[in-house]
């Protein structure tokens, strides 16, 4: 770990007059100090934020819920209200990490964590994403857990978050504030950008943003489910995850909000996987266009192949048991 | 104070246990561990975690390419750093790779030549942890790197016999394939199992001070301290005397912490450099690259059985790898020599030299992974003739050892098979692989069976009986989590007439009696008989004290009792009473085979969807001699279980094919079982004592539970969905093309 | 810095970079807390903060100097084992004993998580809480890595305590 300047923040605003020259923000810093200790981050300065007053969930207007983004995982998945009206929500917070770590992360960092490329991680492999330009050893390395949608020449890494995996088909929305006191909301569609040429840049975030609140709309109606696969039974990262919202009306599928961990370079969501979906009847008919709608253009880098059919497996079964009749 | 000696060479059976005739009753009771409250509470202290003053921290350099030389260090820029006080690189002293267990010599020394990725290539010495962890950061390496050896597959053409080290590498018995040809049925299978990392929870690391005379004491976390001890005193050119280990409490071994390491070295030397202690951990990383792992392995194994499914041949033909210069093999068919009948007999090993981190010994060496293919092949081969796999194996129960000649020590395979099956209602297995499903999970169970082989080490302890009637054992044999600590009071006390709290128990520390060293599952057998000895001695001493005979004495609570007339310890041994017990393998262990039994029946699901595979109910039966401690020796079991449940599933190191680097050098990525992943986890002990073991009767258990469980997983596995997978770990993406569709 | 750790006033000055675990072994000399991999992976440095528990490795110290520390020595001693600590001794939660400071803490935060009605991965019904089964108590505790193993045990020890209390 390089040492840094430190900072504590007792405003947002302050937190970000003090980020915005070269400075990170740290609030649970449970990936932060990770990848500090292996100097896969180095940051000049860190800006303590966690005693900011974000701490909160709070009911909004449109019926929805605006998060702090300091709320932690635990107390996110826990919150009664996220249980009953998001669980698929609470479901993807509860399959990510482990308790210990739930409790510290939280919701804006987790939005933010980075990839767990074996070669991100190790310094002394080429990787465009911590130094840009210098190469990528995951595509004809060990790329396992690596990506197959929305790679690029440059970059084949996934997106690790499970809660990110939900709030993308919640149709969230990232509240920020700019060091120049402007206020952005940020859909979560738009937040993440695909790797292309620059993959060390994951996100829309301007130097020194600040996430202050995430928003989640009103939710689907519906039932929801996620599902994580993983090599473990726990404590594990995903190598393929589903979360999805379904909704029937009349034996035929009304709404579909659905997105996908382990797969894609960010968390996955495909419009037409859901118009492959919506006004059909629930079958596997359906189940099947919407699986090839999903990985039309995935591409495996070898090792990684399997998660081509593991996805389109998951999938169908995932959408069987939301469909399935009650008995 | 007299202190008398008692030795014993096991060169013959010993049939008489004073343990049977002893009356204070610690044997064999499920005692909890008297070294249990400081290992709750907070209070064990391991390696690192003595304290000094004026301690200086160093954080190892790693090589960042994978073979090739070192031109030099460019250090200006971590020297510049605040509070980093040098870099020590003796490129001549420092390790390049670690020992293996039990030698007597320096391992691998120098560093201006790199044969592995990680390599660590010197210290950096700081005040503080944070800043010598940045500044070996910033040390430059120069280097030249060339092209290793990282391809295993495409190299088994090149690869040579090794040296004979545990086993001998080839041995040969009738003919093979004349044998195969003549059989009634036949399986040819090639299986093969990953480089594995044993991932002790308490991660390597020594802190290094010398004296005003030039005697270096370091604590570490080592499993030998006896052998260590030459190994740290011949890499640093001193006498064995010049050197003290201290090892008192060690987050576990498995293997990876026999020999020492490459910061034992490191904080020794920067410490001498320096003149103030040093402390060295190394990173979960470091452990990972620059320790020792286990071998992978490529296995060929054909079996020939006759029309009654009787064995008439058996072959076992391995490849494994190590490093240039590396002479120590995974004996991969330790088990095969023994455990089944046949009178055409085939075991080899040839090493394929790599540019990998060292392989060495890992819980179970040879059986952990030897056992996959050989019961692997027998669960195919009972599949082939069509009978139950419990069955075939009842059938080829060998009535002696099929090569050496010499009869079992002990064995009691069948009655673990049979007492198994019962108890774990194996009846209601199907024998058509993927006949029962539960909504999306295919269930079916697998048997394997459980051997390990016993050995017996050269051990010393001693028991001082003091003025005020309590037992001191001293002996600088280790407890890694087997229980030590407890067995020795146990036996100490049980032969003494002391209870438990009457009995103090010291360990690691090689200014005390050299002991067996934890490994290869002898420690209970060894150190056990060496203070069964110096006991056995002190039950002279207090019969002459009390003017009979030791055959005439009874010892219970303190007291010594003899005709009719019973006196306190305390009276009886003046101003103390010592004795050093030594215990020597000797003739027998060539006289008889000796080995533990068990059987291991398993029961998994299998997402039918998905591939993920949930180990859901466990028994194993055990035969090993007799029990010492029933809470310990169960909690031995089911943890070698555990291994091999991770072995089955999820345990794979991924070597780099371009620099042979690690590639998941970290918990995360490197999957050992968690909590979720095991389920309750059954173990029946079977009655048994072994007169040719030694004087205890007990035989090893550590590394029984890992032995065949890995393989019982696989056969559940193939019994709830109908796929056979030879190449481990069984991860889902090798069921999922194997999966019905869905 | 200062710290209030286990009901006690610490001064220390350590390095900015330096870890919650790292001060309480380097600096403070409370060896109870383990490092087993300085990333989060395997749990053996869990401690509680404000009652939650951590993992202290991914921790700053500067950051966490307004809150109450606890660690496996202020749960209990040797002497006066806490019910856990005494349960574990019991069930032999542990064989090195490494993991097992961390394995401890970790089962006292999630007790009260637990009786806070949080729910887990595999509870069936996000809003029926409560019950501590052997699944339960598995997946909670999955943070804490044993190579020795004694997870059946450890889940054990953490039953007996729970139904114990309640």
């Amino acid at each position: 770990m390089k040492s840094f300047a430190f900072a504590q923040a007792d405003t947002p605003e302050t937190a970000v007059a003090e980020g915005v020259a070269a400075g990170r923000f740290i609030a649970g810093g449970t990936n932060l100090i990770d990848l500090m200790k292996l100097q896969v981050e180095t940051p000049a300065k860190l800006v303590d934020i966690s005693r900011l007053d974000l701490s909160d969930i709070e009911e909004s207007e449109d019926g929805g819920l605006l998060i702090g983004a300091l709320v932690p995982n635990s107390d996110l998945a826990a919150d009664p209200r996220v249980r009953e009206r998001y669980p698929v929500l609470s479901r993807a917070l509860l399959a990510g990490a482990s308790g210990q770590l739930r409790n510290k992360a939280t919701t804006g960092g987790n939005l933010l964590q980075r990839t767990r490329c074996y070669y991100f991680y190790d310094v002394d492999a080429r990787c465009n994403k911590r130094v840009p330009g210098s190469g990528c050893d995951g595509r004809e390395g060990f790329n396992r857990i690596l990506a197959v949608l929305g790679t690029s020449e440059a970059c084949i890494a996934t997106h690790p978050s499970d809660m990110a995996v939900a709030m993308r088909a919640l149709d969230a929305v990232v509240v920020t504030l700019g060091h120049d006191g402007d206020r952005r909301r940020i859909p979560l569609s738009d937040f993440y950008r695909l790797p292309g040429d620059t993959p060390h840049l994951e996100t829309v975030l301007r130097p020194g943003e600040l996430i202050t609140h995430v928003a989640l709309p009103a939710p689907p109606a519906g039932r929801s489910t996620y599902r994580k696969v993983r090599d473990r039974a726990s404590y594990a990262f995903a190598l393929v995850s589903v979360a999805a919202t379904v909704a029937i009306e009349d034996g035929r599928i009304s709404a579909a909000q659905l997105a996908f961990g382990g797969l894609g370079s960010q968390p996955w969501r495909d419009p037409a996987v859901e118009a492959a979906l919506v006004g059909h009847a629930p079958g596997d008919a359906a189940f099947n266009a919407a699986a090839d709608a999903l990985l039309a253009e995935a591409k495996g880098f070898g090792h990684n192949d399997f998660k081509i059919p593991l996805a389109r497996r998951t999938l169908i079964a995932v959408l069987r048991e939301l469909t399935e009749t009650e008995a | 104070m007299s202190e008398d000696t008692n030795t014993l060479t096991m060169d013959k059976p010993v049939e008489q246990s004073l343990l049977d005739t002893s009356v204070q009753e610690l044997i064999g009771k499920p005692l909890d561990r008297i070294d249990g409250p400081a290992k709750v509470a907070g209070r064990a202290t391991y390696a690192a975690e003595y304290g000094f003053d004026n301690l200086a921290y160093g954080f190892l350099v790693r090589a960042p390419f994978g073979f090739g030389d070192v031109d030099g260090l460019d250090t200006e820029a971590a020297l510049a750093l605040p509070d980093v006080i040098d870099v020590v690189s003796d490129v001549e002293t420092f390790l390049r790779n670690s020992q293996q267990g039990g030698e007597t010599k320096a391992p691998t020394q120098g560093v201006s030549r790199v044969d592995y990725f990680g390599q660590p290539l010197a210290l950096v010495v700081a005040e503080s942890y944070e800043a010598a962890r940045d500044a070996a950061a910033a040390v430059r390496v120069r280097h030249s790197a060339g092209v290793g050896e990282w391809d295993f597959d495409g190299r088994l053409d090149e690869a040579t016999t090794p040296p004979p080290s545990q086993i001998k590498p080839k041995t040969e018995q009738g003919d093979v394939e004349q044998g195969l040809t003549d059989a009634a049925f036949t399986i040819d299978a090639t299986y093969a199992t990953p480089s594995q990392n044993s991932a002790a929870m308490e991660l390597h690391g020594s802190i290094a001070t010398w004296d005003a005379e030039g005697k270096l004491t370091l604590y570490g976390a080592l499993q030998m301290p006896a052998s260590d001890r030459l190994q740290l005193a011949d890499a640093l050119g001193l006498k064995a005397d010049q050197v003290r280990i201290v090892a008192k409490y060690v987050g576990g071994g498995f293997g990876s912490k026999l020999g020492i390491a490459p910061e034992s070295v490191a904080a020794a030397v920067a410490s001498k450099k320096l003149g103030r202690p040093v402390k060295v951990v190394m990173t979960r990383h470091q452990v990972f690259e620059a320790t020792v792992r286990r071998s992978n392995t490529r296995q060929r194994v054909r079996l020939g059985a006759d029309a009654n499914g009787r064995l008439t041949t058996v072959s076992h033909e391995n490849h494994v790898s190590n490093l240039p210069d590396e002479d120590y093999f995974e004996p991969v068919g330790v088990s095969t020599h023994f455990l089944y009948p046949g009178e055409n007999r085939r075991v080899t090993h040839e090493q394929v030299v790599m540019n990998w981190t060292l392989a060495g010994s890992m819980r179970a060496p040879g059986e952990a992974v030897g056992m996959f293919a050989i019961e692997g092949a027998m669960d195919e081969l009972a599949e082939q003739i069509g009978i139950d796999p419990v069955e075939l194996r009842l059938r080829n129960e060998p009535e002696q050892d099929p090569e050496k000649k010499v009869p079992y020590s002990s064995r009691h395979l069948s009655q673990c098979l049979r007492e198994g099956a019962e108890r774990f209602g194996w009846s209601e297995r199907s024998a058509t692989p993927a006949t029962r499903r539960e909504g999306e999970w295919f269930v079916g169970m697998g048997v394997a069976t459980a051997t390990r082989t016993n050995m017996l080490q050269k051990s010393s302890a001693r028991i001082t009986l003091t003025p005020s009637g309590t037992a001191l054992v001293e002996t600088d044999m280790t407890d890694i989590g087997t229980g030590t600590y407890t067995i020795l009071a146990q036996i100490a006390g049980e032969l003494l007439g002391l209870p438990l709290d009457k009995v103090e128990v010291r360990l690691g520390d090689t200014d005390a009696p050299p002991g067996a060293g934890s490994g290869g599952s002898w420690g209970a057998g060894s150190s056990g008989t060496s203070v069964y000895l110096a006991a056995e001695q002190l039950r002279t001493q207090l019969a002459k004290a009390m003017d009979c005979d030791a055959e005439e004495l009874t010892l219970k609570d303190g007291q010594a009792i003899a005709r009719n007339h019973s006196r306190p310890l305390s009276e009886l041994v003046g101003t103390g009473m010592s004795a050093v017990g030594t215990v020597r393998p000797g003739k027998a262990e060539k006289q008889s085979n000796q080995a533990s039994y068990g059987a291991h029946f398993c029961e998994v699901r299998v997402n039918a969807t998905t591939g993920e595979v949930r180990v859901s109910r466990w028994l194993s039966t055990v035969a090993a001699g007799r029990i010492l401690n029933e809470k310990t020796a169960r909690s031995q079991v089911i943890g070698g279980v555990t291994f091999g449940i991770g072995a089955a599933l999820t345990e794979e190191l991924v070597h780099d094919p371009r620099d042979g680097r690690i590639v998941n050098n970290d918990l995360a990525e490197y999957h050992v079982p968690v909590n979720a992943d095991i389920p309750p986890l059954e173990v029946v002990f079977l009655p048994e004592r072994d007169h040719w073991a030694n004087p205890l009767h007990a035989k090893g258990l550590g590394e029984l539970g890992i032995s065949g469980a890995g393989a019982a997983v696989a056969a559940a596995i193939y019994n709830a969905c109908g796929v056979r997978v030879r190449d481990f770990p069984i991860t889902l993406d090798k069921l999922l093309p194997g999966l019905p569709p869905v | 810095m200062h710290f209030q750790i286990n009901g006690q006033h610490h001064e220390a000055d350590p390095d900015i970079r330096t870890t919650l675990l790292d001060l309480l072994r380097e600096h403070l000399g409370l060896t109870g807390s383990k490092k087993g991999c300085d990333h989060g992976q395997c749990g053996a440095c869990t401690v509680l903060v404000n009652g939650r528990r951590i993992n202290s490795c991914l921790a700053l110290a500067v950051m966490h100097q307004d809150d109450e520390i606890t660690t496996i020595e202020g749960l209990g001693t040797p002497d006066e084992l806490h019910p856990l600590q005494a349960a574990f001794v019991r069930h032999d939660g542990y064989q090195c004993g490494y993991c097992t400071p961390g394995q401890i803490c970790s089962a006292k935060g999630m007790m009260d998580e637990v009786e806070k009605g949080w729910p887990s991965y595999v509870t069936a019904e996000l809003d029926e809480t409560g019950e501590l089964t052997r699944d339960e108590v598995s997946e909670r505790m999955s943070g804490n890595i044993c190579r020795c193993a004694a997870y059946p045990n450890i889940v054990d020890a953490i039953q007996e305590v729970w139904e114990a209390r309640a």
